[in-house]
């Protein structure tokens, strides 16, 4: 079987790893949203102790789905790695340290003698929560609006603006999708929450406040997806494999990729039904269709900018220069072993689950945190 | 190809890479060899049902999870870096070097990640027979996710699997079997883990003499020696083996390496082993000139024997790689340097035909895949960048390479007296009246990580000035920023690494005093 599969096979098979990747990561920045959230819904050390404890038992699941996104961009399109790495420092710089001061803060916070106090590290998780997401969600949109870089014919970068990725905040489209996501993991970490957490106040005030991050999140994604119906896009010519501006190219998309349509409208549906049903019903459910939708509408957005002859990382400096799943991946062999490699995914999605079921099956109480012995 | 490299950016790129590097090592060894302790100790637990186990797992359990908070902070940096400050070399071997992290990331991380939230936090949700098996798998996690980077920067020391192709003017994998089973790959990550597992062993040992000082948690802490010692002396007598084979390896594949790390500048055969030295101060840097020596302690014809299991074996020395040895067939380096050239040029001519003459691109083309073409000129495509250039250039710090590997082989038969001596009082119940053995025992703490850090120094400075050997100097691999901007970063992480050190070494010692009887936190 494998003898017979073509390059671009594994590139466009690549991609859509990755598109699965990118979507499981924005879905597990509940972990991220809630970390902005646990003074506006722990008014008590009690609460806020439940809210940490709740979140930090899953920060490390999006943390590795982070790393292994990374690791996997790096296996399968190489110059993606050093082009926008390389090139965007500030922002990706800015993003590490984000998720630098993280991976401290749960293990650190409740520990007496922590040196920098607990309050610091309350604030840590509110820095990565807010500018973690929020910087994500811009990158991802430049993959839409493109940045300003240039390749030579040996395929080393040079990025053209001295701001290094901090210009993309300038583009109005990035910033719809950068804040988009922000509430948008805001509005998963309280769906997570209310799911996680056995306690009447908290349950109350999660439900407020749903509503409050939900408005924002909706005219926000819906201002960024309807443009994006209307500007030019990045097209592939596909015998010359030049670059060029189409009109209405991401509507075009849509409309010739039916079933990645098809995909993206069920997930916004999800993810309406997940927040619809827990404001007017009252279930505490919610995360379970919102996560799901969150994860397809993902899907098919990165599928959406990377399939059908589309640059999913457009030079704005340099048309010829932009990135497209062709001229960006590895090799024929080395994508062939990541396929492999890539049969693992569903072993490990398997067992992830079952650990987490495991540990998950019963809610976070105040009682439970009196009692436990490692806690955050 | 590289034009105008400002070379303050390199040292500043190459600063924030060993920054970043040397504050992840710091922790992760405990986390692969506790870890495994950690599960030892559990499944005492689990067999005997003796609660005294339960408490005494709990406790290193924290110490573990208080290490792996920051080992993850410090690791996500090296991966992204490789990007943003190395993004030539991202691209020049993405296609090879990018695999083993993937694979680290799908196959270690994502286990050891959830297993460990189950160690944590499943005591009084799962079975004892999933948690057990939770805490092993966690342990295999993380010393899976030690094989792929190794396997990695293995690659970085002996490029093998590999064929360059010049329409992507980029080196791509032809045989990941060869990557995966280098001798380079397997010798590093054996002698890495080992020496991960010896330094936990100690950590557990010196943290425990303390308490038999302090007339503190006695049972505890004998019991906890015996089984650091047991898990110590078997690790070290494995770790000095295969750093004995890691050494024949870095003879046969990094010459340059491995002069230097013994100062042999002349080769000869029933070559000396430099058993310990003291180098008399010179101002002259890296010069191939011999350096003068305030004592050594030589053992004659040894470093042939270590090398070829003869003492008549020859080894090449500084000098012999630097002006060549016809009779022993090694290439000078203005030699090296001119094929280098020639490959690079090669490239070069390839690039301005492509589209305009289509034979003469075919020409060039095929040279890079005529296998005696390769091994004649592109086996020094790195070298070309020195054409011109002064040979010191290429012989790493000789100081730091020789001082690292002694300081590290040195520490190494110290840790197993250590661990002898540990085991034999704690079997006879003698370590109380030895409190001069118990401050020792405490002291080996600093040198582990002294001895675990020389040797990753050995490893990475001993390999310049190559980021590949032979095949891509460092300087040609850095990514096109202004050194400001490095500068900058260098700080920042300088400043978050060491406050979040002081954190983990405040938290870490609050955690020894409360001891075990606090059950964990």
């Amino acid at each position: 079987m494998l003898v017979s599969i073509s390059h671009l096979f594994l590139q466009h098979y690549w991609w859509g790893i990755i598109s699965l990747l990118a979507s499981l990561l924005v879905f597990l920045l509940f972990v991220q949203g809630g970390q902005t959230l646990i003074y506006t819904l722990g008014k008590s050390d009690t609460e806020r102790t439940m809210i940490v404890n709740s979140l930090g038992r899953k920060w490390e699941f999006t943390f590795t789905t982070l790393v292994t996104f990374g690791g996997a961009l790096f296996a399968s399109f190489p110059l993606f790695y050093a082009t926008s790495f390389g090139g965007a420092y500030w922002v990706w710089m800015a993003i590490l340290f984000c998720f630098i001061i993280q991976a401290v803060a749960y293990e650190f916070r409740s520990k007496p003698n922590n040196f920098l106090g607990k309050r610091t590290y309350e604030i840590f998780l509110f820095i990565n929560g807010a500018f973690g997401t929020f910087l994500l969600g811009t990158v991802v949109a430049t993959f839409f609006t493109g940045s300003q870089f240039s390749v030579n014919e040996y395929n080393l970068s040079r990025w053209e603006t001295p701001y290094r990725g901090l210009e993309a905040v300038l583009n109005i489209q990035n910033l719809a999708l950068g804040f988009s996501v922000f509430f948008l993991a805001r509005v998963l970490g309280l769906l997570y929450i209310m799911n996680s957490i056995e306690d009447a106040n908290i349950l109350e005030r999660s439900k407020k406040h749903l509503l409050y991050n939900a408005i924002p999140f909706l005219v926000l994604f819906l201002f960024f997806v309807i443009r994006l119906l209307f500007v030019e896009g990045f097209a592939i010519d596909p015998e010359t494999k030049e670059v060029f501006m189409e009109p209405n190219k991401y509507l075009h998309n849509f409309l010739q990729m039916p079933l990645n349509t098809i995909i993206f409208l069920v997930g916004v549906i999800l993810v309406l039904w997940g927040i619809g049903s827990t404001i007017l019903k009252g279930t505490t459910k919610g995360i379970w269709y919102s996560g799901s939708g969150t994860i397809l509408t993902i899907f098919s957005m990165f599928i959406l900018v990377g399939f059908n002859n589309t640059s999913f990382y457009p030079s704005t400096f340099d048309l010829q220069s932009s990135l497209t799943i062709e001229n960006a991946s590895s090799s024929f062999y080395t994508l062939k072993a990541m396929l492999i490699v890539s049969f693992l995914v569903p072993f490990v999605v398997v067992y992830i689950w079952y650990a987490w079921k495991s540990i998950s099956k019963i809610k976070i109480t105040e009682a439970e945190m009196e009692k436990e012995t490692h806690s955050y | 190809m590289i034009e105008d490299i400002d070379m303050s950016l390199v040292d500043w790129s190459r600063a924030q890479f060993a920054l970043t590097a040397m504050y992840h090592w710091l922790f992760v060894p405990l986390t692969l060899g506790l870890s495994f302790i950690i599960a030892i100790m559990e499944t005492i637990y689990v067999k005997t049902g003796d609660e005294f186990w339960k408490k005494t797992t709990k406790f290193w359990m924290t110490i573990f999870g208080i290490n792996f908070a920051i080992g993850v902070a410090t690791g996500i940096i090296l991966e992204f870096e490789f990007g943003t400050n190395w993004s030539n070399y991202s691209w020049f071997v993405g296609d090879i070097f990018g695999a083993p992290l993937a694979i680290e990331g799908i196959m270690a991380f994502f286990m050891e990640s959830t297993f460990i939230a189950v160690m944590f936090f499943g005591w009084n949700k799962v079975s004892k027979k999933f948690h057990l098996t939770s805490t092993w798998l966690t342990a295999i996690g993380a010393n899976l996710s030690a094989l792929w980077i190794l396997v990695a920067n293995a690659w970085m020391q002996n490029p093998v699997g590999m064929q360059f192709n010049p329409e992507t003017a980029r080196n791509e994998m032809i045989n990941f079997w060869d990557i995966l089973f280098s001798m380079t790959a397997v010798n590093k990550f054996l002698h890495t883990i080992s020496s991960g597992f010896v330094l936990a062993a100690l950590v557990v040992i010196g943290i425990s003499a303390w308490y038999i000082l302090k007339k503190r948690e006695l049972l505890f802490a004998k019991r906890s020696m015996i089984i650091a010692s047991t898990f110590g002396l078997l690790s070290c007598i494995y770790l000095i083996g295969s750093g004995d084979n890691a050494s024949r390896e870095i003879a046969l594949n990094q010459p340059m390496k491995f002069a230097s790390m013994e100062a042999l500048y002349v080769g000869q055969s029933r070559a000396p082993l430099i058993a310990a030295g003291v180098f008399a101060f010179s101002k002259e840097e890296r010069e191939f000139r011999e350096r003068d020596f305030i004592f050594k302690f030589e053992i004659p014809g040894a470093l042939s024997y270590m090398v070829h299991l003869s003492p008549d074996g020859f080894i090449p020395g500084i000098q012999d790689l630097i002006n060549g040895n016809e009779e022993q067939g090694i290439l000078s380096f203005s030699e090296k340097c001119e094929r280098g050239a020639i490959a690079i040029n090669t490239l070069k001519e390839l690039k301005k035909t492509q589209g305009i003459d289509e034979e003469k691109y075919l020409e060039f083309k095929g040279k890079f895949y005529d296998q005696e073409w390769v091994d004649n000129y592109f086996k020094y495509f790195g070298y070309g960048y020195f054409k011109g250039e002064d040979p010191n250039k290429v012989i790493p710090g000789i100081p730091l390479a020789f001082y690292s590997f002694h300081i590290m082989v040195i520490l190494g038969i110290f840790f197993l007296i250590v661990f002898v001596l540990v085991l034999y009082w704690g079997i006879k119940d003698k370590l109380e009246n030895k409190k001069w053995f118990l401050w020792v025992s405490i002291f080996s703490i600093p040198l582990a990580y002294i001895a675990s850090e020389s040797g990753w120094v050995l490893s990475e400075m001993g390999r310049q000035p190559w980021v590949i050997q032979d095949i891509l100097p460092t300087f040609a691999a850095v990514s096109n920023i202004n050194t400001s901007t490095v500068q900058i970063t260098f700080w920042l992480f300088a400043l978050v690494f060491t406050a979040l050190l002081i954190a983990e070494l405040k938290i870490m010692f609050k955690q020894i005093k409360i001891g075990p009887k606090g059950g964990g936190s």
